[in-house]
């Protein structure tokens, strides 16, 4: 039995239940297992986890944690769960070593605090109130609080959010030890980094349906429609910003000697991402060769999709086939987004 | 951190603390940050007590006993009240709503009932420490109750825990309804209209016929009538104060009930 399971959810919000926040969301987590959920602002990711931590009352759809009811049986399964919230969920005044102890008070089994103090690196702060911490020990913080009553299910929203490097390593070194120790771990963000590392699956939400879902080999394997393995190499590699893409494009396609046009974009300055039917190897070449001819130096360069391009391209698919859903900010940011990464003129 | 045990996803909950647990756990933490919040120390203890002998010792509001302490003692032990149970329990609960510390709270295995008495059992002993300050700055003043003491404690009690039901349930009422910042305003306007239309610094036979019949509707005015008549003058509680306060004590907190958003 998995650890989480949801099928068929649906969430409405607004006086008449008619505004879409969840339509349809199917996803099932195992003990032992990180599922990192994806998506842009108003995708349905926090509606998704609420639900399933008892918050939200789905309209239609089956929800269960460790085979209860997460409403009906809520009181049965707090004990067994832990929150991190996205942000807050302390008392202002009290800090770390305090408000740990208090929440001890709530389980029969809880982890000493000064352990978590040590795990969470908060022993400089113990006696700090909570808000006088900075962002990152607040999230820091926060995570201690939804592993103190050890939960066999641990749902983190945004956890690495406003978070220093050594903050990073700390919270993926729990994470890690989480999953370990056969805790199903369900978390949201933003950081494609952070889901790349942390993450067994992954799940990409948008307009509140799941529009990609698997791990990360596996959804790097695809192009825009799923299932269909690449027909061009990805190459992405930073360089001087501002080179001209079309000639380099060109550059590219004579060079590998490619029976179709290569594409080189700008996706940010500096930052330039080319897609063309030909192998690898000719194209990273064809690549340095170009640069070294100008004078520019090549970095960071990597071969294949990465989660950025399989994400961006699956929210993007997403909004095409919706172009009247109700929800437009969600549309909107992504036309943004997708019109930032357009090549400069 | 140490391993986990429980892997399963079938089986018992086991991790909670038993019934009792939570609740003193919590109680202790909130009597605590009651303690430490500096505000609430001046709006509960601080204010009351300089308005208990600045009133008794100066000559500014003419009062309908011959001692001023007889008329200033009940009605600044109404404040008290009014201030632990609605200004300072409201303002606390809508910045811990505001703060996502209630939505947390819903998560774990303390569950609203505990945490809901958690919080009466702090605002009691709020008020225990308020009666155990006031009474005998009062007798210092030379608060002398007459009448019966056996009439008049038992209505004194009586009153208060009404007072502070209804009380309690206007601060929660606004609390979970109002952002943090306007609850804040909300509860410090609403406590200074009540502690001049409410008959505890201020008598109501000075208010004029019109605003005085307003006012015996507010639970103000009820509990601080009730203490006059018990802590003043040893008398029993009157009837119609009676039903002011229980009316008030059941609808403040179901409205509250009905309308609180926990986030």
């Amino acid at each position: 039995m998995p650890a989480v399971r949801v099928a068929g959810l649906t969430v409405r919000y607004g006086p008449l239940g008619t505004a879409p926040a969840v339509d349809g969301v199917d996803l099932s987590a195992e003990a032992g297992e990180v599922l990192v959920v994806l998506g842009p602002n108003g995708a349905g990711k926090t509606s998704t986890v609420e639900t399933l931590e008892g918050y939200r009352r789905p309209v239609a759809g089956d929800v269960e944690v460790l085979g209860l009811d997460p409403r009906a049986d809520h009181a049965a399964l707090t004990g067994r769960i832990g929150v991190m919230l996205q942000r807050g969920g302390a008392y202002p005044i009290l800090g770390p070593r305090r408000v740990l102890d208090l929440f001890a008070g709530y389980y029969a089994d809880p982890v000493p605090t000064p352990e978590l103090l040590d795990l969470m690196g908060l022993q400089a702060v113990a006696q700090t109130p909570w808000r006088h911490l900075s962002g990152g020990e607040q999230q820091r913080l926060s995570l201690a609080l939804a592993l103190i009553g050890r939960p066999d299910v641990a749902f983190l929203d945004e956890p690495t959010a406003g978070v220093d490097p050594e903050g990073r390593i700390a919270i993926r070194h729990v994470v890690s030890g989480l999953k370990e120790s056969g805790v199903c771990v369900l978390m949201t963000t933003h950081e494609l980094t952070e889901a790349e590392r942390m993450a067994d699956r992954i799940v990409i939400l948008s307009h509140g349906r799941v529009v990609r879902e698997g791990t990360l080999a596996e959804l790097t394997e695809r192009t825009g429609v799923q299932g269909v393995r690449a027909p061009t190499t990805t190459v992405a590699f930073g360089a001087p910003p501002h080179l001209d893409c079309a000639a380099l494009a060109a550059a590219l396609t004579q060079a590998t000697a490619s029976s179709e046009p290569a594409r080189a974009t700008e996706t940010s300055p500096g930052r330039y991402r080319i897609d063309a039917a030909a192998p690898g190897p000719a194209l990273t070449a064809a690549i340095a060769t170009y640069l070294a001819d100008r004078g520019a130096a090549l970095t960071d360069l990597v071969v294949g999709q990465t989660l950025e391009d399989v994400y961006f391209a699956a929210v993007g698919a997403d909004v095409a086939q919706q172009p009247n859903n109700e929800q437009d900010r969600g549309p909107t940011r992504t036309r943004r987004r997708r019109a930032a990464r357009r090549p400069r003129p | 951190m140490t391993q986990h045990t429980q892997t399963t996803t079938t089986g018992p909950p086991l991790a909670t603390a038993g019934a009792l647990r939570p609740l003193v756990a919590q109680t202790g933490a909130e009597i605590y940050m009651t303690l430490r919040r500096g505000e609430t120390l001046l709006l509960t203890l601080g204010i009351p007590v300089v308005f208990l002998v600045f009133f008794s010792k100066v000559s500014v509001v003419s009062t309908p006993t011959p001692n001023p302490a007889d008329f200033f003692v009940p009605g600044i032990l109404s404040l008290a009240v009014m201030s632990t149970a609605m200004v300072s329990l409201g303002i606390a609960t809508g910045f811990e709503r505001g703060y996502g510390v209630l939505k947390r709270l819903g998560s774990t295995p303390l569950g609203r009932p505990r945490l809901l008495g958690a919080k009466i059992v702090t605002i009691v002993a709020v008020e225990l420490l308020q009666a155990a300050v006031l009474l005998p700055v009062g007798l210092a003043l030379g608060w002398n109750p007459g009448g019966s003491g056996a009439v008049a404690v038992p209505g004194a009690i009586g009153a208060i825990l009404l007072g502070s039901a209804a009380f309690a349930g206007i601060g929660l009422l606004m609390a979970g309804t109002l952002r943090a910042e306007v609850n804040l305003a909300a509860a410090n306007g609403l406590y200074l209209v009540l502690l001049l239309l409410g008959g505890m610094i201020v008598p109501i036979s000075k208010l004029g016929s019109g605003l005085a019949a307003f006012t015996k509707l507010l639970p103000a005015e009820a509990l601080s009538a009730a203490l006059h008549a018990t802590l003043g003058s040893g008398a029993a509680v009157p009837t119609e104060s009676w039903v002011v306060l229980a009316v008030w004590a059941v609808a403040a907190p179901v409205a509250a009930a009905l309308t609180f958003r926990w986030e």
